[in-house]
Order: C-alpha cells, then sequence, then structure tokens
C-alpha cells in the first residue's frame, strides 16, 4: 500500500502506476456536474482557493450540522465519472489538479491529460459510503454551498488512509482499456 | 380500516433494508472472497465492501448514498385496501427519509428539482399482486442509479453478435450485457433477467428475478442449467469487483421467461450491485411484522 500525502507534487504523481493501491492523507475538493461545468466554462475559484496540486473527488456527500454547528460527513462515496468526461482533461489543464477521484473510470481525453500534466484517476469503491465516510476527517470548508447547492458544492475536506486504486496513471496507462480488452477476448472466445 | 401497527412496521422495513444487505447476499460476497487471492486488489476491493456491509448495520445507516428507485412488491389477499396500502409505504418512505434512512433521490425529471421525499410521480414503484391466500407480504428493494444504468434490452435476432432466437441466442446476449456493464454497475453483480414478454413487462419481470433468493434453484431445469453456465462463463470474463479484474464478477443469475409474440424476441437484463438492498416482510392481521422473508 501506497502512502500519498499533501503536498501533491507532480514527482509523486508520476512516480504512482496503474494497478498501484493508495492510500491518501491530506485535503481533497469534492467537485461534481454544476462544479466542473461552471470550471469549464471560465468560472473563477473564489479567493483564496487553489485547485493547484490538489485532488478534486467526484462525490456529493451527504453533510450535516451536528450540534456545536460543526459539519459533519456522515456518507461519501463517489459518483459515476464519466459525466466529467467532456470538462475534466481542461480543467486539469487550467487548474493544475493532480488527481481525480471518482469511479468508473474516464476517457481518453482526460488520459491524455494525466500524461501531459501529470495528474491521475484514482478509483473509490463504489457504494462504500461508510467506509470512505470514516476516512474523513473533518470538513476544512465548503465553496458555492449557496450557488450549487450541498451536494454539489465544492467540500473541502481532510482525509486519513482514504483508499484508492490508481486506474489511470499519468504515462497513458489505463486499468479501464486493459480490462476491457481482456474481457472482449474471453467474450469472443465465449460466444464464437 | 387499516392495520393498527401496519406503519411501524413499514418504517422498520424501510429502515432496515436500507442499512442491512439479506443473509443470502451476505453469503455469497463472503465466499467471493475467498476465491479472491489474499492481498490482491480484488480480494482487498472485497474486503473493503463487507467491511462496509458491516458498518453500516452497525450504525444503521445506508449502506450506500445512492437509496435509489423505491420497489415495492406487495403479495397479498384479496379485498386488501390497496390504496391505503400504497399511501402508508409512501408516508413510510417520506418519514424513512426525513429520519436520514434514505437519501433524497427524487427528482421531478423535467425541471431536475428535488422532491425531498422520495415521491413523486411513479416514486415509489408498486407492484400489487393478489393471491388466493391471507397472507400479506410486502418487499422492497432499493435500487441504485449506477446499476440500472448498466441493464440491457436486446431484440433477438441480433446479427452483429450472431444471436439468433434461441436459448444458445440468449446466452450471447446475456453476456454481453455483462461485458459493457464492465465494473460501471459496481460489480459484483447479480443479473435478473427475462426471456421474452414485451418492451415493459421484460423489464418489469428480469427485476422480479431480483426478488428470488440467490441459492434458489430454478424451477425449469433449462433455465437453470442456463444460470449456472453464464455465471460460470460471466466469471471467466475476469472483470472483477468494479471492474478492477479477478475471479468473480458475478455473485448470481436468475432467469425467468415470460409468452412473447411470434414477431418479438426480447431479452432483458437488469443488472443489480453489490449493495443488493432487498428485504421483505409477512404482516399479521394487526400490522405486526410476523418474520422476515429474506
Amino acid at each position: 500500500m501506497i502512502q500519498l500525502e499533501a503536498p501533491f507534487t507532480e514527482e509523486k504523481i508520476r512516480a504512482l502506476k496503474q494497478g498501484d493501491e493508495v492510500e491518501i492523507t491530506g485535503v481533497l475538493f469534492t467537485g461534481r456536474d454544476a462544479a466542473h461545468k461552471y470550471l469549464h466554462e471560465g468560472g473563477a475559484l473564489p479567493d483564496g482557493m487553489s485547485l493547484q496540486d490538489k485532488i478534486i473527488y467526484h462525490c456529493g456527500p451527504v453533510v450535516i450540522k451536528d450540534e456545536e454547528g460543526n459539519w459533519k460527513v456522515v456518507a461519501a462515496g463517489p459518483t459515476t465519472s464519466a459525466r466529467e468526461e467532456p470538462y475534466q482533461g481542461d480543467i486539469i489543464k487550467q487548474f493544475g489538479l493532480r488527481a481525480v477521484i471518482g469511479k468508473g473510470g474516464m476517457g481518453e481525453r482526460t488520459l491524455k491529460a494525466c500524461k501531459e500534466f501529470g495528474c491521475v484517476y484514482l478509483h473509490a469503491v463504489g457504494g462504500a459510503a461508510q467506509v470512505l465516510s470514516t476516512h474523513i476527517q473533518r470538513v476544512k470548508n465548503v465553496y458555492f454551498l449557496e450557488e450549487f447547492g450541498s451536494p454539489e458544492a465544492m467540500w473541502e475536506l481532510e482525509v486519513v488512509k482514504f483508499p484508492v486504486l490508481v486506474t489511470m496513471d499519468s504515462h497513458g496507462h489505463s486499468l479501464h482499456k486493459e480490462i476491457l480488452e481482456a474481457s472482449t477476448n474471453e467474450f469472443n472466445r465465449l460466444v464464437k | 380500516m387499516l392495520m393498527r401497527n401496519l406503519d411501524a412496521s413499514l418504517l422498520e422495513l424501510v429502515r432496515r433494508t436500507s442499512a442491512e444487505l439479506p443473509e443470502d447476499i451476505k453469503r455469497v460476497i463472503d465466499q467471493s472472497l475467498q476465491r479472491e487471492k489474499r492481498g490482491s486488489v480484488a480480494w482487498n476491493t472485497l474486503s473493503i465492501i463487507e467491511k462496509n456491509i458491516q458498518l453500516a448495520k452497525e450504525r444503521s445507516l445506508p449502506i450506500c448514498q445512492d437509496t435509489g428507485t423505491c420497489l415495492f412488491y406487495i403479495d397479498c389477499p384479496v379485498g386488501l385496501d390497496q390504496i391505503a396500502f400504497a399511501q402508508s409505504d409512501r408516508a413510510a418512505i417520506k418519514e424513512a427519509t426525513v429520519n436520514g434512512d434514505l437519501r433524497q433521490k427524487s427528482v421531478y425529471s423535467l425541471t431536475g428539482k428535488n422532491s425531498g421525499t422520495n415521491l413523486g410521480p411513479g416514486a415509489p414503484v408498486f407492484h400489487f399482486r393478489q393471491h388466493a391466500s391471507s397472507e400479506l407480504k410486502v418487499s422492497l428493494m432499493l435500487k441504485g442509479g449506477g446499476c440500472e444504468n448498466v441493464g440491457q434490452q436486446y431484440s433477438l435476432p441480433m446479427e452483429s453478435l450472431q444471436a439468433n432466437r434461441d436459448l444458445e441466442g440468449c446466452r450471447k446476449v446475456i453476456l454481453d450485457s455483462v461485458l459493457k456493464a464492465q465494473g460501471r454497475g459496481c460489480g459484483p453483480g447479480v443479473l435478473g433477467v427475462c426471456i421474452g414478454g414485451d418492451r415493459a413487462t421484460g423489464y418489469e419481470h428480469s427485476k422480479e428475478q431480483l426478488l428470488r433468493k440467490l441459492d434458489d434453484t430454478n424451477p425449469n431445469p433449462q433455465l437453470a442449467e442456463m444460470e449456472e453456465r453464464i455465471l460460470q462463463e460471466a466469471n471467466q470474463m475476469g472483470i472483477g469487483a468494479m471492474g478492477y479484474g479477478g475471479e468473480v464478477t458475478l455473485l448470481g443469475v436468475k432467469i425467468g421467461a415470460l409468452n412473447r409474440l411470434p414477431a418479438s424476441y426480447f431479452v432483458s437484463v437488469s443488472y443489480m450491485c453489490w449493495a443488493f438492498r432487498r428485504l421483505g416482510i409477512s404482516l399479521n392481521d394487526n400490522g405486526e411484522i410476523q418474520s422476515w422473508l429474506y
């Protein structure tokens, strides 16, 4: 198990290979459809917020306020990444992201941007909302809460040993492509 | 007048269905873990899945944050007031949503606005089935969007796969649905399949297959054999948990058949994720839970 700790640098990201199991400790920003569309259309980040060398997590977390008024994440599983494919490559380029976390994998444009700009796609286990929420230590901040609503807002989360798998690395390798090829070959044999 | 304790019983059904997997599914997930090599990516992934199942039950929190479509299947005696019963089911869904047992996952299609209650046109889904018995049974299935999106409906013959209108053709297209799904349905999953019917009843019946316990045996020997074979062949494809590669791509395959028109030959496939939330209760005359069905 590889430990990936903040600060996330290009060097650390380039060292990751497809198939590596990684535990992340540091800060993540959640972002899904509204955030990707907004950033892609040239929307600006609020003052003091930067995605440079940061991680975006395709997730609409369930966040509640406890009795003392602190935010608490109660469920935080990944959502399907493919919906962000039209935007992701450009956002990696423009904002200097180092990693994208989601589920289901992404396409050629994102893979190309990962290679060109030093970024990786990390896969979290779909549906594992409870296990993943135990790795979220606290909510550091939230952006665009008013504009996008709670699940679509960009939550800045502090995570500890958040478990993911590198399925698309910064060298052009995609586990999704490999498994698709291998399973297609076996399928062709089975239906021949 | 409906039974006195019905509301509490239905609420408990919804709460448990969201937080606990049925024993038949848990058993097969456990067996799958044993089949993967210790320490492999597939093994680690299934371990996270098992831990998640355990945590959700302990904390009584949703196993998956995608509440999904709420599907009620009600086997009822003749004479049950179905209008009132459906109203009680709706109330239970709404209350469970307020309690946090269900996430707010029902949106109006045209505006995208969330109803906030999981209620609305077509939500939840009801299937009332009258039977010639005094027993009243309610099953609930919560089916998430990721797995619903990878369902497929084929119309045979299908030239590209050389799939003809026979069981061999059915086998080909069912395996094709597994190939197309890859890990996107949050596998290892279960296939519910219907051969025949029309486009609507085909899908409906394919979902009903998911009400069968995983370890049952299909009463039709041809279909029983086909279920076994497809399960084995799908696992040979090596897609594995979450599509990371591995020995276990599917947990089970359940196939039913409906009559069709001579002109039509549909094969409908519903994919259910590992977070297979399906429980049921049998109610007594007071509306108390007499037994759990799974």
